[in-house]
């Protein structure tokens, strides 16, 4: 009841502002509202008739709210944040405005866009639904003083997969766990190396991968470093996972870079300085989250514009979108930023990889009644707890049907 | 009325009715049923409209986000597919383990210790009994986030004491088998997961029942134990002869708390498995099933009809339990 009254109120002051002032909603999920807070002065700069009113929540209060408002028609902030976990959700099932029509027309900045990216938010028939905002690109912390204690250099830890490990047992000697979850490398070998066009657990045609060799690969190494006793066996986004941090009590993490980003902010703000990052081992180049901004349906037409305006302002301005690298570790999304000095010698981008949630995209707009997973969270943990079990195939008749109708065409490989 | 009938006088000869009056016969006919009606209305919008929505739902395909033109009659889809769901039974299962690992114990617990409060520590019977009592009414993510650090691998208190249990000289004689599994990962390794979720079960609600159990023995005249100690009997025997066939109907009722409770077990394996079932799913209940069903894969159709089986299921158990033991708790006393 509240809540009507606060959005009636709400709405009868809108209208009346409307005139002199468009008022937005931007809704964020954590850390995002930390960059966006950083740069909306400048935006408010630039458009000073437009108030950006920020709602902030946790990321799965975010999503599962995001959710409701889409289906109940009304509440949703005019422009909305949408993890990768949740983007392929959106693109297949609707609710989100199409850019690339008027008065959007977002094709035209496509070659600015890293291309996987610009592609998870894509539907198969071409509708631009969300703007990338960054790419996590996965990236190996590691713990100097760890490093340097046991006299190696971080060249020779990454140099192959083998030599990693043997790391690890080297670390064992000095009582150091190399990884917090064995889970983690098998996260990151399950995510590389995916052929162009095929999602992480689906090839195009709708086909489980899970005994591919990625998957097998992926399971032989983590299997080795449980047994030799190489992990600390600490499960992800755990009170324990980030004492871990802050301890010094695993070397390190394979994650996406946004892991710098929490680990400078909240996780383990007191080691600054301890941490180094580099590639990930054996030259895996991963895809690792990433976020995107939508305008929902719903959004009101007079505000169309307005929220376009920040939409564009967070996700092709190559100045806002630099603010978030020192700060929170989100690579730009934007192509042109990439070439850009100081994003150079930060961590390699994986150009190639495809996309990770090339099941939803090739998913056919139409209300997609099979329910293929390949969800993963933010947390990038894949361990096959998530999401339904790929081995079930599609849920529906029908399904594999619709994913082998995908045009080819449509979809030339990821460059 | 009959009057009217029989005999039609014409209508300007009736006595008029003034319409104070009839405003007067009005409210007080229908005024009862205004002031009841708060609750009705209420109970229409969030009690009875869910449940009729729901099972509506149950046979319907719907993904919530393309808003409610999208429902598509699918017929008893839902449930047959269910049937033949392994994930589904995983979790009738997992909830049926967790339930029984869980439930059992609170009672054998409970009763003892509402026994000794009752009858021996007079003196702090109260503040004990709200010390038992205060997990129940703590939030159930608040203990769930706190369980989650003490099931820690490398930093739990839990491990650590089993360490010290296992190394310490006075205990390693009982605990020394356990060093070479030490430390347990108890909430990343998937047979672990379960005793973990029962454990923080028991703890949460075994006061609960504790409180229930010293309600029922407090009824219980002291007579009957003055009784039996003249005649000689043990407290042994007068809790076995006195104390636990008077508590029956409490029993009962506590037991029927424990299973429809149990069976809806959501929010702390959601918790502890940070949302996902843990590994191999073994923690997901089948709330935690049908919550993911409905919200992270948007099958809203399928979540209902699981609600429904749930309900099914939680029905099921209650008759039973009501079959066997239902005659015994619920007779009277004398």
């Amino acid at each position: 009841m509240k809540k009507i009254l606060a959005l009636a109120l709400a709405a009868s002051l809108l209208a009346g502002a409307a005139l002199a002032q468009t008022t937005l909603t931007l809704g964020l999920f954590e850390p995002l509202n930390e960059h966006v807070e950083l740069v909306l002065p400048q935006f408010n700069a630039l458009h000073p008739d437009v108030t950006v009113e920020i709602r902030t929540l946790g990321f799965g209060d975010h999503h599962d709210l995001l959710v409701t408002n889409l289906a109940t028609g009304s509440g949703a902030a005019d422009v909305v944040a949408i993890e990768i976990g949740y983007i392929a959700r959106f693109v297949a099932e609707g609710g989100l405005r199409d850019l690339s029509e008027a008065p959007f027309e977002a094709d035209r900045f496509a070659d600015d866009f890293v291309d996987y990216a610009w592609a998870q938010g894509r539907t198969a028939d071409g509708r631009q639904i969300a703007m990338p905002t960054d790419i996590a690109p996965g990236t190996l912390y590691y713990r100097r003083d760890h490093l340097e204690a046991s006299g190696w250099t971080i060249d020779q830890v990454i140099e192959s997969m083998d030599s990693f490990l043997d790391y690890g047992r080297e670390l064992l000697g000095h009582g150091v766990f190399l990884v917090a979850d064995a889970g983690s490398i098998a996260e990151g070998l399950i995510r590389s190396n995916v052929p162009a066009g095929d999602g992480i657990y689906f090839a195009a045609d709708g086909t489980p991968q899970l005994n591919s060799e990625r998957f097998l690969e992926a399971a032989r190494i983590a299997q080795i470093v449980r047994e030799e006793g190489m992990d600390a066996q600490i499960g992800a986004w755990s009170n324990e996972w980030y004492e871990a941090f802050r301890q010094g009590t695993t070397a390190v993490e394979i994650s996406g870079a946004w892991l710098g980003g929490h680990l400078q902010t909240w996780m383990a703000p007191e080691t600054s300085g301890l941490w180094g990052a580099s590639n990930t081992p054996g030259e895996m180049l991963v895809s690792w989250g990433g976020s995107f901004y939508g305008i929902p349906t719903q959004t009101a037409e007079a505000k169309l514009d307005a929220a376009w305006d920040l939409v564009l302002f967070l996700t092709t301005n190559p100045e806002i979108q630099l603010e978030g690298l020192p700060h929170h570790q989100r690579l730009p999304r934007h192509a042109g930023h990439l070439r850009r000095p100081h994003v150079r010698r930060g961590a390699r981008v994986p150009r190639r990889t495809a996309s990770a949630h090339a099941v939803g995209r090739h998913r056919q707009p139409d209300p997609g009644r099979c329910h293929l997973p390949g969800r993963h969270d933010r947390r990038g943990d894949l361990r096959l707890r998530h999401g339904r079990d790929p081995q079930r195939g599609p849920r529906r008749s029908g399904c594999t049907r619709r994913s082998a109708d995908v045009d080819p065409a449509a979809h030339p490989p990821l460059t | 009325m009959a009057r009217t009938t029989t005999s039609p006088p014409p209508p300007v000869s009736l006595p008029r009715i003034s319409w104070s009056t009839r405003f007067d016969k009005l409210q007080r006919r229908f005024a009862p049923f205004v002031f009841i009606s708060p609750f009705f209305i209420l109970f229409a919008i969030f009690g009875l409209f869910p449940i009729v929505f729901s099972m509506y739902l149950s046979l319907q395909e719907w993904n919530p986000i393309q808003g409610l033109g999208t429902m598509r009659y699918i017929g008893l889809e839902n449930y047959t597919w269910l049937m033949g769901d392994p994930w589904f039974w995983r979790s009738i299962t997992n909830t049926l383990w967790i339930a029984f690992a869980s439930g059992i114990p609170q009672h054998l617990v409970a009763i003892p210790l509402a026994f000794a409060l009752s009858r021996g520590i007079q003196s702090f019977r109260h503040p004990l009994t709200a010390a038992y009592f205060l997990p129940y009414i703590t939030s159930a993510v608040a203990i769930a986030l706190v369980f989650q650090t003490i099931f820690g691998t490398q930093f739990g208190i839990l491990n650590q004491t089993l360490q010290y249990l296992a190394t310490a000289p006075w205990s390693a004689w009982l605990f020394g088998g356990l060093a070479d599994s030490l430390p347990v990962n108890w909430l990343g390794r998937a047979p672990n997961i379960k005793p973990a979720i029962s454990l923080l079960v028991w703890w949460q609600f075994f006061g609960f029942n504790v409180v229930l159990y010293a309600a029922g023995l407090a009824t219980i005249p002291k007579d009957y134990y003055e009784a039996a100690q003249i005649d000689g009997a043990s407290g042994r025997q007068s809790f076995f002869h006195i104390t636990l066939p008077l508590l029956r109907p409490m029993i009962f009722f506590a037991v029927t708390f424990t299973i429809i409770g149990n069976l809806q077990l959501f929010d702390q394996p959601f918790i502890l498995t940070d949302g996902t079932g843990g590994t191999s799913q073994a923690g997901m209940t089948v709330a935690m099933y049908l919550y993911r069903t409905g919200f992270e894969w948007l099958e809203m159709g399928t979540a209902a009809a699981i609600s429904w089986l749930l309900f099914l299921l939680i029905g099921t158990l209650t008759v039973i339990h009501f079959y066997f033991f239902g005659r015994s708790g619920l007779e009277t006393r004398d």
